[in-house]
């Protein structure tokens, strides 16, 4: 029963968080607006490409995700294990089979991405292809799997996706003032209100940062909960386990990943924090590998 | 109007008290029942799940008998046990004929490879490790198409004989789905016979 009620939080998550970038976006052009004195033309504008931006991610951010992470399709005879372990997975959770993608990198890692089960897909990195035994390797993607019997994929892919776009839109229109402003300094500087441009401003630092922590506060505590679902399909938790004590020990971090992404991943893709320090605990991403690896030799 | 008359006030709140008692009764057993519509499909589903996966890897028997005849001929005892497993999982028919044939089927075959590491010619042909390879796939994917049917009937029996939802399916006659398993006893049988 519990795997339903995870399922519609998961969808009423995704509509905040439409909602919310639609608000967020909006008001950011209203600002703007403003500041160039036409309020509502701005905001009729914000309002339609937030909507469309909304649409299009719905739709097409696992591709984009799988883009930017320079992901490839992988097949059955190349990648053997890793296609049968995630046909083996989607058995046991009685899912429809994923697509399976690789990325040519040498730090293991491994995400899933889609909008529901029927549009999934489960990604793995090369090195984690060459470090894992099939046990873990199974462990990994049955963490992955479980991702997708949730609707955990659909939060984390809309999030990554409107994340980077509040990301980019907020650098864009900083640039634009920052440039923009100077030329038209000596002209034009009528109707401009110093105190909008400075709620402008404040609303370009805010946002991004609001974005960020959205994503952080949805994608901590669900990694517990897939390792556990993925522990009740393998029947092996050790080998998730000693599969994420091999990934945490890695010492580089991966070249494709990046901010907008790097929650996706089961285990932060991103440089590595040193333990004990609280600040980076708070705006950490993922949930402390120990702690997982702990509760996972306990069970 | 109605509500001027005392008498009709308490008829009326009678009634909708026997309205909404009815009400909530009849979204139970429309619910419950949908429940175990949607479990008895999945359990079809995951069965024949389980029969393609069964099929798939009687298949590759006599592909990998053929192979491992050219290399060890005078194993005639081992090739024969695999064969009649494979017919016998073949032609079964119930689900615990197919329980018990798969579990033989599984021991042949452990003897068949245990054969085979004494041949090093048979153990580098490139055919040979192909077909263990997808056998030992196979056997993985059973065992997983197994789980997920024997969860999805756990949570059918357990429906079947709990209060309240018990009712509703004495109601609609659903009935307690077997298991599929081998109990451990076939089991030790099996690896003991090789």
């Amino acid at each position: 029963m519990t795997i339903y009620s995870q399922i519609s939080a998961n969808r009423q998550k995704t509509y905040l968080i439409f909602a919310l970038f639609i608000a967020l976006l909006t008001g950011f052009f209203y600002l703007i607006g403003l500041y160039y004195g036409d309020g509502n033309g701005y905001l009729v504008l914000g309002l339609v490409i937030s909507t469309v931006t909304t649409f299009f991610s719905y739709f097409y951010s696992d591709k984009l995700v799988l883009m930017s992470v320079g992901a490839v399709p992988a097949n059955k005879r190349d990648h053997f294990d890793l296609y049968t372990a995630t046909e083996n997975m989607a058995m046991a959770a009685g899912l429809p089979m994923p697509k399976v993608y690789v990325i040519n990198d040498p730090a293991p890692n491994a995400f899933a991405t889609g909008r529901d089960p029927k549009h999934a897909v489960v990604c793995a990195t090369t090195g984690l292809l060459s470090m894992m035994d099939r046990g873990e390797l199974e462990g990994v993607v049955a963490h992955e799997v479980s991702h997708i019997k949730n609707f955990d994929i659909l939060v984390m892919t809309i999030t990554s996706v409107l994340v980077g776009t509040i990301s980019l839109v907020a650098d864009w229109i900083l640039r634009s003032l920052w440039w923009g402003g100077r030329r038209d300094s000596s002209d034009r500087d009528s109707g401009r209100n110093p105190l909008t441009l400075i709620l402008l401003l404040l609303a370009l630092i805010i946002a991004p940062l609001t974005a960020t922590l959205i994503q952080l506060a949805i994608s901590r505590k669900r990694e517990y909960l897939a390792d556990a679902s993925a522990a009740l399909l393998t029947r092996r938790p050790v080998a998730l386990a000693s599969a994420l004590e091999k990934i945490s020990g890695y010492p580089r971090p991966m070249r494709s990943a990046n901010t907008a992404t790097a929650h996706m991943f089961i285990s932060n893709p991103l440089r590595k924090h040193t333990k004990g320090d609280w600040f980076a605990g708070l705006f950490s991403t993922h949930p402390p590998v120990a702690e997982r690896i702990r509760i996972l030799r306990s069970l | 109007m109605v509500t001027s008359y005392p008498s009709y006030t308490k008829n009326m709140s009678t009634g909708i008290v026997i309205i909404g008692a009815a009400v909530v009764v009849g979204l139970f057993l429309i619910s419950t029942y949908n429940t175990l519509v949607v479990l008895r499909t999945r359990i079809k589903e995951a069965l024949s799940g389980i029969d393609v996966q069964l099929k798939r890897r009687a298949d590759l028997i006599p592909n990998l008998v053929e192979t491992v005849k050219g290399y060890a001929k005078h194993e005639k005892e081992v090739f024969e046990n695999v064969t009649k497993a494979r017919s016998s999982l073949m032609s079964a028919g119930s689900l615990s004929e197919k329980a018990e044939a798969d579990n033989m089927l599984t021991g042949a075959l452990k003897s068949l490879f245990a054969v085979a590491e004494a041949y090093p010619e048979l153990k580098a042909n490139t055919n040979f490790q192909d077909l263990q390879r997808q056998l030992e796939d196979t056997e993985d994917k059973v065992s997983y198409s197994r789980q997920f049917y024997n969860s999805n009937v756990l949570e059918l029996n357990t429906k079947v004989q709990m209060f309240p939802s018990n009712l509703v399916a004495m109601l609609f006659a659903f009935k307690e789905e077997p298991f599929f398993e081998a109990s451990e006893e076939e089991r030790k049988k099996v690896d003991v016979k090789f």
